[in-house]
């Protein structure tokens, strides 16, 4: 009824091939581009902030980052929480050694940073794949978690080994450090998320993103028809430690503000990452958004009507979170292994045809 | 981005919280996951001391206290969640039982003026109330244990250790790295020879730093350990037949369920602490006649009288002393995160006031000033006994090196000063 194409006109080819073809995509996304920007930042506090809103966005940047590189290029990487790490720590040195530069740009760097590392590490991708090329990201993550515990230089020399985020601005309005506004985080992480959202979506719809299907796909067809396997691999390298960069930069300086490698930055980081893209949907920006939702709110869910609702122990509510969150993993991937993309997908075919199925 | 909105929907629902009627004690607890072995007696010791002033007392200054619990699993992550859902409810003071999550909370309740308190661990530096104006660490931390243990080797050692072999074998973590830098001067004072051996996350891999062990032959092994990794550790040192009376850990890592699992064979093994251990208290008859007898214990009611939870209602008692000071300063029973603030900077606990609370000689008496947030730092040391499976006193509260400590302190605290752009002074 509401959700066709009938009497929505394309005139030129730019209107043909625009991300949301159907008028009805499009308007639900400048609303929702106009919520985020113009409603929620007067209505956010702390709590929103910090334990949902921010959460939810630095985890679908760096879902949006690995699923360039497992879903788009098929390539395997179990590193994510490592160069997360790369990341923060770049962030950190740049914070810490320019502080009267803006964090816009120390962000930036520092994603460059981590692109620059995830392309170091990406060379064996030539050679090795699949499951073999996941131990070697493997190693990547144990490497560099060891390395930022190991150095001193890295973190400053301080007794502890943590890192802290220092008050930084960006054009006069604090970012980070614990006087920064919560609207003012908030909008700083949808900046880049939003761009990063934007350069994905391009980037995969276009002839490099093409490429990396190529190579997914099959990837002796695509060399014989003529794709370079060694630019195809290591730009979905780049591109996705650059997001991944962007999103431990901002997971260690507005988020969390204090962060110690090991815990923040462990295996455990690559599996959640890793989860949000296999449970949103391989190969869907859209995906990397519900996965990342999913798995940022289910334990808060979980949480608020167990122990607030129901008034249930912590510690029952929180082993419960663990059963819940497995078997509603399993459940997905059996009944939907495309994930929730593939359903949304599926919801949209079937609202087309709404109300008159053949 | 389209979830933005569901997740604004269900906001709404959470945000509306309780009335603040009551003296609220965030309990950010950890009952789950590879350090819910320490997390569990602590809180329950927290908890129930509660439960018993507001049975006994009908509260604390006629206001009941309520202590809500929420669940981090030692994360950071989940720390910070918990600490914002919370601290909208009219939260007087935090206590988050691990040292990752401290360093998150340092900058974030100087900001919302809300007192922290890390009893025996956290930032050590924070003793320097002049920097960390809300954050407090009596009675005794990090440092103090360092400086514990080595006094307590000295001792055993007829006052010379110089040319002695030490072995600290440490949680890889902010917490596990602390005492470093005091050992490392204490090394040079004393001319012993210091072993660092890291133990990664969550501990139960700990073979190769045996083995280590086992080959460089240390005179002791200190360890910094929490969790799991404890237990795996004394396990190791039963192995290698490392004789257990001179393997001392921190009062981290001196619990009965560190010794239980190696049995017999972790007898003799030794911690240092800061309060005292056992169930010998009249206090104790209290918590049994109106907190276990009533059938409101906190958690499954079988940790009373441990170490920890001993530990954890000791800092309930401070907490709760604490804002008893604040009520008596600003003259209102209703008090403020601010007013605990205050209350925690002129806090007086004497051994008259311990004696009243059924606690004689369970800790040390102190007085908190604006200067010194880190108490006197006495350190006693403890020894396992696996046949009646029991810790007793064997050495008593006694002063550590605060030369070396005091320097150090301020040292790292400065330089948080001056990367914070904080201006040190006592208002």
């Amino acid at each position: 009824m509401f959700y066709r194409e009938a009497g929505d006109f394309k005139v030129s080819y730019a209107d043909d091939s625009q991300t949301f073809p159907i008028k009805f995509d499009r308007y639900r996304y400048y609303v929702v581009l106009a919520v985020a920007f113009g409603l929620i930042p007067f209505l956010i506090n702390d709590y929103w902030a910090n334990a949902i809103l921010l959460p939810f966005l630095i985890y679908s940047i760096a879902a949006i980052g690995l699923n360039i590189l497992v879903g788009y290029c098929g390539q395997v990487s179990l590193g994510t929480g490592g160069f997360m790490a790369v990341g923060a720590y770049a962030c950190y040195k740049l914070m810490t050694a320019f502080p009267e530069v803006s964090m816009f740009i120390h962000v930036i760097l520092a994603g460059g940073i981590t692109a620059f590392v995830c392309v170091l590490f990406g060379l064996p991708s030539l050679r090795i794949k699949g499951f073999y090329l996941a131990v070697a990201t493997l190693a990547a993550q144990f490497f560099l978690v060891w390395l930022f515990n190991r150095v001193p230089w890295f973190y400053n020399y301080s007794a502890s080994g943590q890192i802290n985020a220092p008050e930084r601005d960006t054009f006069g309005i604090i970012i980070t450090g614990p006087n920064a506004p919560a609207w003012a985080t908030y909008l700083f992480c949808l900046i880049f998320l939003a761009v990063c959202a934007l350069i994905a979506r391009n980037l995969t719809r276009g002839t490099v993103g093409r490429t990396w299907m190529a190579i997914r796909d099959m990837d002796i067809a695509a060399e014989i028809i003529g794709v370079n396997p060694l630019k195809a691999k290591l730009t979905a390298f780049a591109v996705s430690g650059f997001f991944i960069g962007i999103s431990g930069a901002l997971f260690f300086a507005v988020y969390l503000g204090a962060v110690e490698v090991g815990e923040a930055f462990g295996i455990q980081k690559s599996f959640l990452v890793l989860f949000m893209v296999i449970l949103g949907g391989l190969g869907s920006i859209f995906g990397s958004f519900a996965g990342a939702a999913f798995l940022v709110l289910l334990p808060v869910i979980l949480k608020v009507v167990g122990v607030d609702l129901l008034n249930w122990p912590t510690d029952i509510v929180a082993h419960f979170q663990l059963v819940i969150v497995g078997a509603l993993i399993i459940v997905f991937l059996i009944a939907e292994p495309h994930g929730m993309a593939q359903l949304w997908r599926v919801a949209k075919e079937k609202l087309r045809l709404w109300p008159f199925p053949h | 981005m389209k979830k933005t909105l569901t997740t604004l929907a269900l906001g709404a629902a959470m945000a509306a919280g309780p009335a603040m009627a009551d003296l609220v004690f965030p309990d950010l607890s950890y009952r789950t996951g590879p350090y819910a072995a320490g997390g569990i007696p602590f809180s329950d010791g927290y908890n129930d001391y509660f439960t018993l002033l507001n049975e006994r007392d009908g509260g604390i200054g006629g206001v009941k206290a309520k202590v809500i619990e929420c669940e981090t699993g030692y994360n950071t992550e989940k720390g910070v969640e918990c600490y914002e859902s919370t601290k909208g409810q009219g939260a007087l003071i935090y206590q988050p039982l691990s040292t990752g999550i401290t360093y998150q909370l340092i900058p974030k309740v100087t900001a919302d003026n809300i007192p922290l308190h890390t009893m025996g661990y956290g930032r050590t530096s924070a003793a320097n109330g002049e920097v960390f104006s809300h954050v407090f660490n009596y009675p005794a931390n990090y440092w103090n244990g360092a400086s514990g243990v080595v006094n307590y080797l000295l001792e055993s050692n007829g006052g010379d250790i110089s040319g002695k072999k030490i072995a600290l074998i440490y949680h890889n973590s902010a917490y596990g790295k602390e005492p470093i830098r005091t050992l490392e001067e204490l090394s040079k004072k004393h001319g012993f020879e210091l072993i660092a051996l890291p133990v990664d996350h969550p501990g139960q891999e700990q073979k190769s730093q045996w083995l280590q062990i086992r080959r460089d032959r240390p005179d002791n092994v200190v360890m910094w350990g929490w969790g799991v990794m404890n237990q795996v550790a004394i396990q190791e040192a039963a192995n290698i037949r490392f004789p257990m009376e001179n393997f001392i850990g921190v009062w981290w890592s001196g619990a009965e369920h560190d010794v239980m699992p190696a049995g017999d064979k972790a007898d003799g093994y030794k911690a240092v602490t800061f309060h005292n251990v056992g169930r010998d208290f009249p206090v104790f008859d209290d918590i049994q006649k109106y907190v276990v007898d009533a059938g409101k214990a906190a958690g499954a009611g079988d940790q009373v009288g441990n170490v920890l939870y001993n530990r954890g209602m000791y800092a309930a008692m401070l907490a709760a002393e604490a804002a008893k000071t604040a009520q008596e300063i600003h003259g209102t029973a209703d008090i403020t995160a601010a007013m605990m603030r205050d209350g925690m900077e002129a806090l007086v606990i004497d051994e008259a006031k311990m004696e009243a609370l059924g606690m004689p000689n369970f800790g040390p008496s102190f007085n908190v000033s604006c200067e010194n947030h880190g108490g006197p730092g006495l350190v006693g040391v403890t020894q396992w006994d696996a046949e009646s499976k029991t810790w007793s006193l064997i050495s008593d509260f006694k002063p550590s090196d605060t030369e070396v400590i005091g320097k150090l302190i301020e040292e790292d605290s400065a330089a948080y000063a001056s990367e914070n752009n904080i201006e040190p002074g006592c208002s």
